[in-house]
């Protein structure tokens, strides 16, 4: 089966200076795919790439669509959904609210809504609360349920763990597995974590200073011992 | 203590008029973090579109809905065309476009219109009601302000394209994520805060006299308005322009001369920015780097 995502020779900026180097990645349809690497390495820029954030070179195609070139909010609105680095969530508007844009590409949202109360239940309690009253994980959560409202093909995850208790992140994880198997969404995820992702993710990437420099299914470079040594710490 | 209610309820009208277009400039900065020194001069020059409708024989309230149509539609033009380009330049460079419009529109409605005052229709009559606490010219343009605020809250509460014109405004790189066009969110900004101070213009015409720089003065109580209520809150922007209407009121009948009035909005303008810089209701704004 073709990807759904490809990036082939992708240089991105930051800026000015070119950060990312021309990397190849691909996502499987239905898949799980991670880029580890050190902080800088430039995996938000990749990611960041992917939705038209920032300015890039090379070759971004989507379910056989270009999506290089294209602004941000039409590659939102062809079905990728970027849940960004921080999260991104509206924090003076109401925790439905919130959801509601969600579905701004989407016309009428309400059932959605209803189904990703039953992934969080959390944030049902808190509907009519500003987003910005929230906890970090419940604002994870919240960031996650809008990403789905645009019932996306493919989800773009930056860092869902960042500043997380790790009970908290396991949860967080678990229910984006799950998530991946009902809503029938491609993965990509950029995570600190290594080790979490890695037991997720079907396939990963390793960048360094803007350039892959491995990739393969998540069960090889796991048992990868410089991988080990320099990213899992045992 | 007839005079001192009669003060508050002219004040109140008066009021009204300036929350109008502190409203406008409070969405306008919401939006694009830029205070529009145009937005009093675009009101003028849409009064006077209205003026040209009703003297080319158009009953009053056709030629108010066309001035609205046509002023929403020059304010996203005024988006589209020049502020867009300066969107990302330095803020000053933005003020500076905003002060170019002011002349430009003040200057194009002298010619076109000259400077001469002419009248201007009120489509109420003006008749002292309730033992002749307010009039029923006032009591029209407060119920006039008042329909366009609950048109303005329903829009903005329960539509798709409200809550994404908040959302665009409050975080426009997340806006684009969720597909939110924030260019034309921002333009529709511009658009609707032209047509409030339309409103407003056409509403304070029939008291001021039309001329080019009948806006003036309330543009300066409407910044003062929107500043005692927080330059980021459309509530307090609403609730600091009828502070003001009624201050500058009460003050210009019981302590100074009226000439003066306008005088207690800038000495307002500095307290607040002194004293309360974030006004009544505003919040704030932190900038991440």
């Amino acid at each position: 089966m073709a990807p759904i995502l490809q990036l082939r020779s992708v240089k991105a900026f930051y800026g000015q200076s070119e950060v990312v180097h021309g990397i190849d990645v691909a996502v499987e349809e239905g898949g799980m795919t991670v880029l580890l690497g050190a902080n800088g390495a430039g995996k938000t820029t990749t990611l960041r790439a992917i939705c038209g954030m920032v300015r890039s070179e090379g070759e971004i195609s989507f379910a056989g669509q270009r999506l290089d070139r294209r602004s941000t909010e039409e590659i939102a609105s062809l079905g990728v959904a970027h849940v960004p680095e921080g999260r991104g969530t509206f924090i003076g508007l109401t925790v439905e609210e919130n959801l509601r844009l969600g579905g701004y590409t989407r016309g009428r949202s309400d059932q959605n809504i209803q189904r990703m109360y039953g992934y969080f239940p959390i944030l049902a309690q808190r509907r009519r609360q500003q987003a910005g009253a929230l906890s970090g994980g419940e604002q994870q959560m919240l960031a996650i349920a809008r990403a789905l409202m645009m019932t996306p093909r493919l989800l773009v995850l930056d860092e869902p763990s960042f500043g997380l208790a790790p009970r908290i992140v396991e949860d967080i994880f678990t229910i984006i597995d799950r998530i991946k198997q009902e809503e029938k969404v491609s993965v990509l995820l950029v995570e600190q974590n290594a080790t979490l992702a890695l037991e997720l993710a079907d396939h990963a990437y390793l960048i360094e200073t803007g350039y892959i420099v491995t990739s393969g299914s998540a069960k090889s470079l796991a048992d990868d011992p410089q991988i080990r040594r320099s990213y899992l710490g045992y | 203590m007839h005079q001192f209610l009669q003060q508050i309820f002219s004040g109140l009208a008066a009021g009204a008029i300036y929350a109008s277009v502190a409203l406008a400039l409070v969405m306008i900065y919401r939006a694009t973090d830029l205070v529009n020194f145009a937005q009093g001069e675009m009101a003028m020059f849409s009064t006077y579109i209205a003026w040209t409708l009703v003297n080319a024989g158009l009953p009053f309230w056709a030629a108010f809905l066309i001035t609205l149509a046509v002023s929403f539609v020059g304010g996203m033009a005024i988006e589209r065309v020049l502020i867009r380009p300066v969107e990302n330049a330095p803020v000053l460079a933005a003020v500076i476009v905003t002060i170019a419009l002011l002349l430009i529109f003040n200057s194009t409605a002298g010619w076109l219109y000259s400077y001469t005052v002419q009248d201007f229709p009120s489509p109420f009559p003006d008749r002292p009601v309730f033992g002749a606490l307010i009039t029923t010219r006032d009591l029209g343009v407060i119920a006039v302000t008042l329909v366009m605020l609950a048109m303005l809250f329903i829009f903005f509460r329960f539509t798709a394209t409200g809550l994404a014109m908040r959302a665009a405004a409050q975080n426009p790189e997340s806006a684009r994520l969720c597909g939110i066009p924030v260019g034309r969110m921002l333009a529709i900004g511009w658009g609707l805060a032209a047509a409030i101070g339309a409103t407003a213009g056409i509403m304070v015409a029939p008291v001021l006299f039309l001329d080019p720089n009948m806006m003036g003065g309330v543009l300066i109580y409407a910044f003062a308005g929107a500043l005692l209520g927080g330059i980021t809150s459309p509530v307090g922007a609403v609730v600091g322009g009828l502070i003001v209407g009624v201050t500058e009121n009460l003050v210009g009948t019981y302590l100074i001369a009226s000439q003066l009035k306008l005088t207690v909005a800038f000495a307002l303008i500095i307290l607040v920015l002194v004293f309360k810089p974030n006004g009544l209701f505003g919040t704030a704004i932190i900038r991440r780097v």
